[in-house]
């Protein structure tokens, strides 16, 4: 059943989605989220990082024994972060410079060591390598989603900095949502983080709880329509 | 778990041991590798970032030398400070340093370059962990604020005057943030008073052309200067 690709990647971007679901990883989510384009970047840096263990973690599965996989997930997760960040550092240095500091704590990020122990560990490469994709997919779209909020109601404006990020071809992302704002600074401190994602993961709770109740509802209904035919063929 | 028939040697401790060491040698020798793949790429990419800030702050037409190659190390009060060694013909003409002031949110480094007449050239924020939006307006990319030094000198300025306009000086603060442009104007007056005490043999030409001439010798020279009291009389 872990298998189905479908269920990963629904998984991975919503139903347990690392952030809005199993609330991992806050630590360097409210750190850098404070901009979208901060958000994207620690996002797709996470990302890479969560593809290659999660992948090295499902090759190496039989060979790992239960007792020692924590330490092991440990080190293999160091050297995975060590060697992107000096790979980063020296072949894209205008990223390291705004990232540098946070590449080191995708170390710390438990949602990493959270998926090689209760999916990779547990499931062949390919299902694994998809998972690591998909919650990689769906922690980025969560950073950007909090920046996106943090970045305009902190700043009024949108992506700054991104063709830093991304190359000169998208300055065009970069815009002023409102003008003449004068900012709301708490939102780009760490507190507005807190007050963003608690509204957000509200958010997820109402769409969630309505999912469930059309849900409910629709097979009520189709309970409710047998009845009637049933009655109907009776009084038939 | 996934293998329920375990082998029995995998419940020896040798193999866990075994296994962990393994891997730890593993991750070593992979960090070696990529250390010695991307170390001569990152070293030349904070040579690029070093020599960008320099150029900010000493005008590549004033000299003709690699300035980053051109290093002499000044003794002052007990530490050791590079700086960075502008030379036309042969004559040292502009001066760069790297500075540090107590900010807002931390430390914050700073370069400034010092004509030899001591006359500000150029400041620039190399980092800083201020405030976003408030603090951070002393960044040459988010305002102007920084070249309010250019040209600045003691002779020119009265040192009484090196404060932001809050405190009596010539220097805007921030609405908002007085500590951040504060602790800039502080550092940069420090750093201005110290090149100024150690002028004359910063300027003087003796040993300047071993220097150009061989790029891996540092001179250091050694001073008794004490001419320090400038720096304590702020606040």
């Amino acid at each position: 059943m872990q298998n189905n690709y479908r269920q990963i990647t629904r998984n991975g971007l919503w139903d347990s989605n690392i952030v809005f679901s199993q609330k991992l990883a806050l630590c360097p989510l409210l750190a850098v989220t404070g901009t979208a384009t901060n958000g994207l970047g620690m996002g797709l840096a996470t990302l890479v990082v969560l593809v290659a263990s999660s992948t090295v973690v499902s090759a190496l599965r039989s060979m790992i024994t239960p007792e020692v996989r924590i330490p092991v997930f440990v080190l293999l997760i160091a050297t995975i972060v060590t060697l992107v960040d000096m790979n980063m550092s020296a072949w894209l240095h205008d990223l390291h410079k705004i990232l540098g500091l946070f590449v080191p704590l995708i170390v710390t990020n438990c949602a990493i060591l959270g998926r090689a122990e209760s999916f990779a560990f547990k499931n062949p490469v390919l299902p694994s390598l998809v998972d690591g994709l998909m919650m990689g997919i769906g922690f980025t779209l969560s950073l950007i989603a909090l920046g996106i909020v943090r970045e305009i109601i902190g700043t009024g404006g949108l992506f700054a900095n991104a063709s830093l990020l991304l190359g000169s071809h998208f300055s065009f992302l970069e815009m002023t949502v409102i003008p003449d704002y004068k900012g709301f600074l708490i939102m780009s401190l760490p507190p507005g983080g807190f007050l963003a994602l608690g509204f957000m993961l509200a958010g997820k709770r109402i769409i969630d709880n309505r999912i469930t109740k059309t849900r409910t509802a629709s097979t009520d209904k189709s309970t409710d329509n047998n009845t009637v035919i049933d009655g109907s063929s009776i009084a038939a | 778990m996934t293998a329920p028939k375990e082998p029995a040697y995998k419940k020896h401790i040798g193999y866990q041991g075994g296994l962990l060491g393994g891997f730890a040698t593993l991750a070593a020798a992979f960090i070696v590798i990529g250390n010695i793949a991307t170390h001569d790429a990152i070293e030349q990419r904070k040579a690029d970032d070093l020599q960008r800030s320099l150029n900010q702050v000493i005008p590549p037409a004033l000299h003709d030398n690699n300035v980053l190659k051109d290093q002499v190390t000044l003794k002052h009060e007990g530490k050791n400070i590079m700086v960075y060694r502008g030379t036309l013909k042969q004559k040292p003409v502009a001066f760069a340093f790297n500075i540090s002031g107590q900010g807002y949110g931390g430390e914050i480094s700073i370069l400034m370059g010092v004509d030899n007449n001591g006359k500000i050239l150029g400041v620039r924020i190399l980092s800083h962990t201020e405030t976003p939006g408030l603090g951070d307006k002393i960044e040459a990319e988010k305002s102007h604020w920084v070249y309010n030094f250019n040209n600045l000198s003691f002779n020119k300025v009265p040192m009484e005057k090196w404060r932001v306009k809050k405190d009596g000086g010539i220097f805007d603060q921030f609405s908002g943030a007085t500590i951040t442009p504060r602790a800039v104007i502080k550092a940069v007056t420090e750093g201005l008073s110290m090149f100024n005490s150690h002028r004359h043999e910063l300027i003087a030409p003796t040993s300047t052309q071993s220097a150009v001439q061989d790029k891996t010798e540092e001179i250091t020279r050694q001073t008794a200067s004490t001419e320090t009291a400038t720096t304590s009389t702020r606040k």
